[in-house]
């Protein structure tokens, strides 16, 4: 048994938002793979819940007519890796995905939870940083869509209002056409384990593949929520596709992060290892994109 | 106050009803409901795969898993496993052959991921086996002995268990 105060379920968006607003103490439970090990820890102990599970409608990736990859909010990290226009469009989100926990948490897990949970080492949300994706969250008052870099305000607080649950997320055609990534996770297991460092990169190559036309690159546990690292960009944009512009880009990213010491890994140990990894990633996004690197 | 639900779910192929606590896991529901006592408590906090079943075909810790998002599901526990005359199952004779079965707590939940893994009937790598049972924790096997009997038993079911075995990473 949980120590849950009451469970109200929802079949549909608006039922949802009914409730919240009914219940606003209630709080929203997805897969649950966050929120009943936090009442099993205490933290939520004697919660009143929404469920919002059952909405099947939320669940599943489509490619809407002006070539917007939509995901819903309850897609889980198995379907999400297992997707076509994934696959197709951005495999680098389901690469990121199929590093969460372990096969039963993809199973259950959501990518809505993933990201409203506001936590900054969540496998999915620099991915999403990176590709610009946009949050949609519907509440009382309709439906709002926000870039994911306001949506998170600080460490496990994001933009949703009383009665409000986001809905889906959205990552514009601008955004991933012509672009390949790659995403690094950092951590001390293969399976079943927090990134000490999340590190993903996306990159736009010219046409003849000698130039880099844009770069993206966003973290996660290089601050208290994930970030894009700027200034990086800004060195690898216009340059030449060679080891000398990685090495700069990689170097850049020292400006723009800001991790702290905690027990799983140590401020200048995870500084040293976001140089690494954003010139691996850097690299790989490179070659996905048919640039050579001599 | 407390809550209760009505739910129906096929469990094991038999369609089965329940008068539930909403507080109550999935694990709760089969073991104490329904008996079900494959499905381990183990860390109850959805890390070490023991009390994994399959709910509509994949893979879920039933620790972390409402008992009332079970309504209209179908679910499969080990004890589903059996033929009707009690006998066991291809993959739960090669545990036994393989030795992949030491105090046993976590084989049940072992098992059923391998379950999910060969109902795709493809042939998955050993990497990808290794990705795939990554969900559980075994204290006593060392987990080669679990690798080798999940692989056997794909082999055999694709009908390519006279192929040499590929080499187990050590």
């Amino acid at each position: 048994m949980y120590d849950i105060k009451a469970l109200y379920e929802a079949r549909s968006v608006e039922e949802a938002v009914s409730l919240l607003t009914e219940h606003p103490e209630a709080q929203i439970i997805a897969g649950g793979s966050d929120v009943l090990v936090q009442i099993r820890e205490g933290k939520r102990a004697g919660a009143e819940l929404v469920s919002i599970y059952g909405i099947d409608a939320l669940r599943g990736v489509r490619l809407e007519e002006d070539g917007t990859i939509r995901i819903g909010s309850l897609t889980s990290f198995s379907h999400i890796e297992a997707d076509t226009i994934i696959k197709e469009k951005i495999p680098v989100l389901g690469e990121a995905v199929g590093k969460v926990g372990g096969p039963q948490i993809r199973n259950i897990g959501t990518i809505g939870g993933n990201t409203c949970n506001g936590v900054t080492s969540a496998d999915s949300a620099s991915t999403l940083f990176a590709w610009d994706a946009i949050i949609e969250i519907t509440g009382p008052e309709g439906v709002r869509r926000i870039p994911i870099q306001d949506f998170y305000i600080k460490a496990g607080k994001v933009d949703l209002k009383p009665g409000e649950l986001q809905t889906g997320i959205l990552i514009p055609k601008k955004s991933w056409e012509g672009y390949t990534g790659h995403y690094i996770k950092y951590a001390m297991r293969e399976a079943m384990d927090i990134a000490n460092l999340g590190c993903s990169v996306n990159v736009k190559l010219s046409e003849d593949k000698r130039t880099i036309e844009d770069a993206r690159i966003a973290y996660g546990v290089a601050g208290p929520i994930p970030l894009r690292a700027v200034s990086a960009e800004e060195t690898a944009k216009g340059r030449p596709v060679d080891k000398k512009t990685v090495d700069e880009f990689a170097a850049a990213v020292l400006n723009d992060i800001h991790p702290r010491d905690s027990w799983r890994a140590a401020k200048a140990f995870r500084e040293h290892i976001a140089v690494v990894i954003a010139g691996r990633a850097f690299t790989q996004a490179v070659i996905l994109g048919g640039g050579v690197l001599s | 106050m407390k809550q209760y639900k009505l739910i129906h779910c096929t469990v094991n192929g038999k369609e089965r009803e329940a008068m539930i606590d909403v507080r109550a896991s999935l694990t709760d529901l089969l073991r104490n409901d329904f008996r079900l006592t494959s499905v381990k408590k183990g860390c109850e906090v959805g890390e070490c795969g023991a009390c994994n079943v399959l709910v509509n075909g994949e893979c879920f810790n039933s620790c972390i898993y409402l008992a009332v998002w079970a309504d209209g599901k179908e679910i499969l526990t080990l004890e589903g496993l059996a033929d009707p005359d009690g006998g066991i199952s291809d993959i739960q004779q090669a545990f036994i052959d393989e030795a992949a079965v030491q105090c046993g707590f976590c084989t049940p939940g072992a098992i059923m991921s391998a379950v999910e893994i060969l109902n795709e009937k493809r042939l998955l790598s050993d990497e990808e086996i290794r990705v795939r049972m990554s969900g559980h924790l075994c204290r006593c096997t060392g987990y080669e002995n679990i690798l080798r009997a999940v692989k056997k038993t794909m082999l055999k079911r694709l009908g390519l268990s006279s192929e040499a075995p590929e080499k187990q990473e050590g």
